[in-house]
């Protein structure tokens, strides 16, 4: 397990050579290079997992350890930042999973982007969010998550605006920066407010907390690690001493600051607003980072920080509520979506909403939606890659990203079909696809932590998600082809499917992994299914499904008169509730002008006419003095000589 | 004003005459419109303030030769002075075809 450093390390010295020596020479090879790199890596995150599980065993909550590590900012005693590799349960399971679906999307590449101008530079940046990521998913401490985590931003940035001769997608590019940066400062507000108490806490609690974790780490514990932050004693020591902030105890106030990175980071409402824009970029960008990996950073946070999060109580009701709010919301809106990935990219928000709640509803008594969690984001990486690759395979065939444009697909790319066809039962919850089980562990987790409301909703979006999902599938694969470019579609090549194929049986069969034994929490995984969840979530799902056949199989004035019928509210949902114009309105109307154009003023008048006032007085001065100057030089003469006699007067006096 | 009242010239004697001619010498400088003429009056009172080292040197110190050899340097100066001045002097006259001081004013704010 000490090479655990290799499993980021690998990407990251890939991403150096391939972008300063292979690029150069040949496109190609650093693609390949940029590949198998990404298949290195995966090897060995999973010889990691096969060591620590078969050291450790399954069925109880295995040791986080930090087997390497090394010390990075030292600002004083016990609050060094270190680099560092911390291995549990949950990293792992990231780190099989970013791998795995990394080298897919790498290989999967290799076939879409052919033929593509900035073809090593795109694999260069691939190469740089894969290693950034699997740096955020081993992050010992919270320091280096948060390095890691701008790190994931910026290749995300660079990544959507790829294409940059497009307006549009470099307006992207921006969008997502701009509002996962703004998240990112109440991250960094969250981070500052733990650091400060956990350095406070650190004499009373450090030794004792030491002590427990001796053996387990390589280097000594930091007020900044997440084994420090996470134990009882901090969270406690912090709630009793730190006193209250509008009535939220200092731990849930930089809870909910984390939070808020979270929240802009995996896209949660009201900061969702980048992540359907962000489809600007490549497709298998957006399989990979919008869809399977970086924006489950967020859960992946809070799940890290879930012991904090659960001893202060109220941040977990505010996790819960946006991600119900948040996976209503985006399935509503992805109903009514005609681009294929923006369909995907809501879809995503709401699955990420999914994971949010289940993080919501767990508590430190009941942590079976932490589990849950953890496990919808493992089968939901593997599906949505599969979704977005697929559509990038219908995209590539097809040169279009409308659904409209598509239709018939079925018979002319069988293979995509087929694959897609499994994606979209798995996100669907068809039993025994990987989604069904997720969703029944989060389901289970809200019943059985009392939570009926976030139940009902939830239980509602599994069915509209069928729906949706069912939604694009009919409209691309069924029916007569509905453009030319339909008519003349072919399959994509192998390289692009052999991914596929690998994707769609992982979609599968995801769910027959017992989860709850890897884990570790005496509550989780599914002993057996839970029929009394396991069948309204099924019937919803088949429900969902059979309306999408009835409307989008049939002819076409099924789904107008649908949208007829509902009139006003259809043309709301269909421009996604405004929220991206009421966005607008606030920073333009609201900000710009009440705000930035007062402060310009401010600005322009006060303070450059302060300096201005200073320029014009010296000025003035040297106007007035400028007779002195006659350029005569006897008259500079007389002047020196009369200096002269005036001192010798003086010194004169003086003397006598 | 009793040492003055002597027919043999002491130290206050010498003073007087360097005296009068660094004050012609200031005069000329301050008076004069042909740049030579200033510089003939520069040279006036330079050699005034020489001849002040030699006097001091003979009547306050005669055992030693340092005022002397402060006169020789003031003297080397001097000329070496006079070869720039004219120079620039001459250029000057080939430029202005003038060479009065009160026309050139070129700096003049």
């Amino acid at each position: 397990m000490r090479n655990a450093w290799l499993v980021p390390g690998i990407p990251f010295f890939s991403f150096l050579i391939v972008g300063l020596f292979i690029r150069p020479l040949s496109e190609k090879a650093a693609g390949w290079v940029a590949t198998a790199a990404l298949f290195v890596s995966a090897f060995f995150a999973y010889s990691i997992a096969w060591d620590y599980f078969s050291h450790f065993g399954i069925g109880h909550e295995g040791p986080a350890l930090v087997p390497w590590a090394f010390e990075w900012l030292r600002y004083q005693d016990h609050l060094t930042a270190t680099i560092g590799t911390l291995i549990d349960p949950i990293s792992i399971l990231l780190m099989v999973v970013v791998t795995t679906v990394s080298a897919l999307v790498h290989l999967y590449s290799i076939g879409y982007m052919a033929g593509d101008d900035g073809y090593g530079r795109y694999f260069t940046f691939l190469n740089l969010f894969s290693f950034s990521m699997l740096g955020l998913v081993v992050a010992p401490n919270i320091v280096q998550m948060f390095v890691c985590w701008e790190l994931v931003g910026v290749s995300s940035f660079l990544l959507i605006g790829y294409y940059y001769r497009k307006p549009s997608a470099v307006a992207a590019g921006k969008k997502a920066f701009i509002v996962t940066r703004f998240a990112d400062l109440g991250f960094l507000i969250g981070i500052l407010i733990l650091g400060y108490f956990g350095i406070e806490a650190f004499p009373h609690i450090g030794a004792k907390i030491q002590q427990e974790m001796a053996g387990l780490s390589s280097i000594p514990i930091q007020a900044i690690d997440f084994a420090f932050i996470n134990h009882p004693a901090t969270a406690h020591y912090i709630l009793t001493t730190a006193g209250t902030v509008l009535g939220l105890s200092t731990l849930a106030v930089a809870c909910i600051l984390i939070f808020m990175g979270c929240a802009g980071k995996s896209a949660m409402f009201p900061l969702h607003i980048w992540l359907p824009d962000a489809m600007e970029g490549p497709t298998p960008v957006s399989a990979l980072i919008h869809a399977a990996t970086m924006v489950v950073a967020g859960v992946y946070l809070v799940a890290r920080l879930f012991p904090s999060f659960a001893a202060a109580g109220t941040p977990l009701d505010v996790v819960a509520f946006i991600g119900t709010f948040t996976c209503a919301f985006a399935a509503i809106i992805a109903c009514t979506q005609d681009d294929i990935k923006r369909v995907l990219a809501f879809s995503t928000l709401s699955q990420l909403g999914y994971m949010m709640l289940a993080l919501g509803v767990a508590t430190a008594v009941s942590p079976l939606g932490h589990t849950a969690s953890m496990f919808h984001l493992f089968t939901h990486a593997f599906f949505k890659a599969l979704l977005f690759l697929a559509a990038g395979a219908l995209i590539h065939g097809v040169h279009s990203n409308e659904i409209w444009d598509m239709g018939g697909l079925r018979k002319k790319l069988p293979v995509t079909h087929l694959t897609f066809l499994a994606a979209t039962l798995a996100i669907a919850g068809v039993p025994p696809l990987s989604g069904f089980f997720s969703k029944d562990e989060i389901l289970r987790a809200a019943v059985e932590n009392h939570h009926p409301i976030v139940f009902g909703v939830a239980l509602f979006v599994a069915g509209l998600t069928a729906f949706y999902m069912f939604r694009i599938y009919f409209i691309s694969f069924w029916g007569d082809a509905r453009s030319e470019k339909a008519e003349h579609a072919h399959e994509a090549p192998a390289v692009m499917l052999i991914p596929l194929i690998a994707l769609a049986l992982l979609a599968i069969f995801a769910g027959f992994v017992p989860m709850g034994e890897y884990l570790g929490t005496s509550h989780g995984g599914h002993h057996g299914i839970h029929w009394n969840i396991a069948i309204p979530a099924t019937l919803a799902g088949l429900i969902g499904i059979a309306l999408s056949a009835f409307m989008y199989t049939g002819t076409r004035e099924r789904y107008v008169a649908v949208a007829r019928a509902l009139g006003g509210m259809y043309t709301v949902v269909k421009n996604k509730f405004y929220v991206d114009e009421v966005y607008l309105f606030v920073t333009k109307n609201i900000i710009f002008h009440y705000i930035a154009r007062p402060i310009a003023w401010f600005d322009r008048h006060i303070v450059d006419g302060a300096i201005n006032l200073y320029a014009w007085l010296t000025g003035a001065l040297g106007r007035g003095l400028k007779p002195l100057q006659t350029g005569q030089v006897q008259t500079y003469s007389a002047w020196w000589i009369s200096g002269a006699v005036f001192f010798i007067i003086l010194l004169w006096m003086k003397l006598s | 004003m009793n040492e003055l009242m002597t027919l043999t010239p002491g130290l206050y004697h010498w003073l007087l005459l360097t005296l009068l001619l660094f004050s012609v010498g200031l005069y000329g400088l301050l008076t004069r419109r042909n740049a030579v003429g200033v510089l003939l009056s520069t040279e006036l009172m330079l050699n005034s303030a020489a001849l002040n080292f030699v006097i001091f040197n003979r009547y306050m110190a005669p055992g030693f030769v340092d005022g002397s050899i402060m006169a020789i340097f003031i003297i080397a100066v001097a000329a070496a002075e006079v070869v720039v001045a004219m120079a620039i002097f001459v250029a000057l006259l080939k430029l202005k075809k003038t060479a009065d001081v009160t026309l050139m004013n070129e700096l003049r704010g």
